[in-house]
């Protein structure tokens, strides 16, 4: 029989407050916290006196005003008369745009040149040190615009794409490497196409799920299944049946084309030769009006082949309107010249003549092309210069650091495990995927996520290349046409601490998947 | 997360903190001994060092004359550069006493932002500049355009203005400097540059080629373009609205750069012998010396002289006077009486 003898209790003091080393920390935690609160109480009293000197307030009203300003990269509709509060949420949508690609694109630049660095192959070896050296030891925003400025000056404006007999064509007709960006076809959803997107997406879950279940294959049985063949099957086949069966049966609808009283009832490339061009009011993301712009472009390219005497340049034009119902009145108006309408639509109607050349669209994504008219390139999609720069340049600094992260992972893996791993028989990519890469995940991750940070933050030098990030707008030119300065910049930091604590918190959640599991 | 609200903290009561120093400018620039004038980044004709270095300018030469009248000395000025960004921050936190960048007078910038502008030195409009290639003619065959602009400027609001109400299209590429726009416009990045007529013909006549390029019959806006101070000295911005109007003045009496001795000496009109100190003492109302207009005039010449040398006709941006006239001869230069 045991019996503990309990201390006697010690009656707290105020001294222990200081002479207890239990409490010690406590109290000086308490003093400082007290000390910090009067010091930014001190400093936020300072700021407002000092604003109310200067007859100026704290106010967050301004963001409700119309912006009165343009911005180039609209990821969401966004005209001058919105208000700076929309200005800036495109400000963000574009830093979120750019920072993704940035990321993603660092990540698997990083990835490979960390893995090649420590390649046996003498040449890649050094070439990836040479890329990570080169890359991390000059300032990021020096990349920037060295990429920017070697695109604007080595790549041909637009005029070069101008003309019966252009300095410059467009790749495979349809796209267009210019200073100002490269312009890229925009897919349009034809009949049909949600299907084949919806079985596209469900093939590539499909082949995880078909790896997944042939990893535990493995583990349970140990039979080793084939990956490679199965996932491109599994990846294709569905949706290459979708897409014939669009392409060549059910989805087949004939599209009337409209022109102006009079002109009715010759073909479609009598029509255009005898005008010289047309318009055409396209109707945005149907795949009809696509499929008659595409027709079009292709009478374009006819006329401008052949000896270059009989050329004849086209003026094609397209008007592009929300709805099929502001496209017939468009037309009615004379606004455009042609137009392009399911045939019991066009029936219906009863201005203009129809063409005797029928359009049939079948395929369940068609290719809205992007094409030269006036200034610039319309139509399909612009990866500004700007974006690009930026895109690059950041995904490159960043990579060669992700790079050194996902080196010094791999060396952290002692040798014995890949020689362990040899020893049974594992071929190098077997050994790096299988053995190394799971262990070194767990290093590699938490550096990582502080690159991403720095990735995202970086992006504010966005401006320095004219790319309308939320630095670019809220932060430079509502900032500066409202004079909100004190307010504008609050917000922006608020959006940067929002968005790097997201990053933390997702990469956190993944860090924690792959970490060593104890049990 | 604590630090960052510090340091933020201490950022925003530095640039308040800064701002206090409003009050008693012209004691501040007599004890300096040095006048702090912001100008541009560096704008031909109007605000760019010379070959030696030496700050020179249609604007500059409103900070010499500023400086003369209040310390005497026209050299005794250091220049800041600013962009359209900050021009309104740094005078606002006190770190130039005056901006002479052509900034135009408008209504939000005088009463929102709690700037005082002091006057006009140059009446300018909006217009744009394409390449002769280009085949354009008018502002109204842009639709569709590329077009630098100069962010933080009127210039990006009007220019939205104009393109909507005209029902045309265009694609902005923001800018931060002249120097800067002018590469991307001649890399063919943009199509189109716009800012105020003079800022192009200043720009155009720095290119290697300036026949090449044309600069649109459309003005697009009112560009009032003058120098400014901060709200709430009143007396300092005396002192530079008078400095500025004297040159106005002594242009219209015929007092030049060369005749001032003389004049200086006392006349028959009035007018110039108040403007000069040998009559009343309007001087020392400023609270500085009496002959604080003939030290203004002595830097560079009036209002016509300053304008002949920098943007004139003769010179390689060859500005005509157009609306800069003298009233008399038919301008909007026009100086309120020195009585």
């Amino acid at each position: 029989m045991s019996s503990t003898v309990e201390p006697p209790r010690e009656q707290f003091r105020l001294s222990m407050l200081l002479n207890d080393t239990r409490y010690r920390s406590y109290t000086f935690q308490a003093i400082a916290l007290v000390l910090l609160i009067l010091f930014m109480a001190f400093l936020g009293m300072n700021l407002v006196r000092n604003l109310a000197d200067l007859g100026q307030n704290i106010s967050f009203a301004f963001l409700g005003e119309p912006a009165g300003y343009d911005i180039n990269q609209r990821p969401i509709s966004y005209d001058n008369q919105d208000s700076h509060l929309r200005a800036a949420f495109v400000g963000v949508l574009n830093t979120l745009i750019v920072a993704f690609l940035g990321c993603v694109t660092a990540t698997i630049l990083g990835t490979l040149a960390g893995i090649l660095r420590l390649s046996n192959n003498w040449l890649v070896a050094k070439l990836m040190a040479a890329y990570v050296e080169a890359f991390r030891n000059v300032p990021v925003l020096i990349w920037i615009l060295i990429i920017f400025f070697i695109m604007t000056a080595a790549l041909p404006g637009p005029a070069a794409f101008r003309g019966v007999d252009p300095e410059q064509s467009m790749l495979f007709g349809a796209m267009a490497a210019t200073n100002r960006g490269v312009y890229v076809p925009e897919p349009v959803l034809g009949p049909g196409g949600w299907l084949f997107v919806a079985v596209l997406i469900a093939s590539v879950a499909g082949v995880f799920a078909y790896r997944r279940f042939a990893t535990k294959m493995l583990y349970d049985t140990g039979r080793d299944l084939p990956r490679g063949w199965p996932s491109l099957g599994i990846l294709v086949v569905p949706s290459l049946v979708v897409w014939l069966a669009f392409s060549l049966t059910a989805g087949s609808t004939p599209n009337a084309l409209l022109v102006p009283e009079g002109a009715g009832g010759q073909t479609l490339e009598e029509y255009v030769m005898a005008e010289g061009g047309a318009t055409l009011c396209l109707v945005d993301g149907a795949s009809s009006s696509t499929v008659a712009k595409t027709a079009l472009l292709r009478l374009q390219d006819a006329a401008r082949s052949g000896p270059v005497d009989d050329r004849v340049n086209l003026n094609i034009r397209t008007n592009r309107v929300e709805s099929r119902e502001a496209a017939v009145a468009a037309f009615e108006e004379g606004q455009c010249t042609l137009l392009a309408l399911p045939q019991a639509a066009a029936a219906d109607l009863s201005v203009g003549a129809v063409l005797e050349t029928e359009l049939r669209e079948g395929r369940p994504i068609e290719w809205d092309k992007p094409f030269l008219s006036g200034f610039n390139f319309s139509d399909g999609v612009q990866v500004r210069g700007s974006l690009i720069a930026l895109w690059f340049a950041l995904a490159i600094y960043t990579g060669a650091f992700i790079a050194e992260n996902v080196r010094a992972g791999i060396q952290a893996i002692p040798r014995g495990q890949t020689e362990a791993a040899a020893s049974l028989g594992l071929r190098p990519g077997r050994i790096m995927s299988l053995i190394i890469l799971p262990q070194a995940l767990r290093i590699i991750i938490p550096p990582v996520i502080s690159q991403y940070l720095n990735l995202t933050k970086n992006s504010s030098l966005a401006i320095a290349v004219g790319y309308m990030d939320v630095t670019g707008t809220l932060g430079g030119i509502t900032l500066n046409q409202t004079g909100r300065a004190i307010e504008s910049i609050l917000m922006l930091m608020l959006f940067y601490l929002i968005i790097s604590l997201s990053i933390s918190a997702v990469m956190n959640t993944f860090n924690n998947a792959v970490r060593l599991k104890e049990r | 997360m604590q630090k960052y609200v510090l340091a933020s903290a201490v950022a925003v009561t530095a640039i308040a903190a800064a701002g206090m120093a409003s009050a008693q400018t012209l004691e501040e620039v007599k004890d300096r001994g040095v006048l702090n004038c912001g100008v541009n980044t560096g704008l031909v004709g109007f605000a760019a060092p010379d070959a030696e270095g030496e700050w020179e300018g249609f604007d500059v030469a409103v900070c010499r004359a500023v400086a003369a009248a209040v310390l005497g000395d026209a050299s005794s000025v250091e220049f800041v550069s600013t962009t359209g960004k900050t021009r309104f921050t740094a005078l606002a936190s006190g770190e130039v006493d005056m901006v002479s960048r052509n900034t135009t007078w408008t209504f939000t910038r005088d009463v929102d932002l709690k700037n005082e502008f002091v006057g006009i030195n140059y009446y300018d409009g909006q217009g744009f500049m394409v390449p002769k290639g280009l085949g354009v003619s008018s502002a109204t065959e842009l639709d569709g355009a590329t077009i630098c602009i100069q962010t933080g400027t009127t210039t990006e609001l009007n220019l939205a203005d104009y393109f909507r109400s005209n029902n045309m299209d265009y694609d902005p590429v923001p800018i931060e400097t002249n120097a800067e726009a002018q590469q991307q416009y001649l890399a063919g990045a943009c199509d189109v540059y716009t800012t105020d007529a003079s800022g192009l013909a200043a720009t155009r006549a720095a290119f290697e080629t300036p026949g090449d390029h044309v600069i649109l019959p459309e003005i697009i806006s009112k560009e009032p373009l003058g120098p400014l101070v901060r709200n709430g000295d009143p007396e300092w911005a005396d002192i530079v609205r008078w400095t500025l109007n004297g040159l106005i003045a002594a242009e219209e009496y015929g007092i030049t750069s060369t005749n001032i001795e003389e004049l200086a000496q006392g006349t028959n009109n009035p007018e110039i012998n108040r403007m000069l100190g040998t009559e009343g003492n309007f001087g020392e109302l400023l609270g500085l010396e009496s002959d604080w207009l003939v030290n203004a005039l002595k830097a560079g010449g009036n209002y016509g002289e300053i304008f002949e040398r920098h943007i004139g006709e003769n010179t390689p941006i060859g500005l005509a006077r157009g609306l800069n006239a003298q009233w008399t001869e038919g301008g909007l230069m026009y100086s309120p009486p020195f009585r």
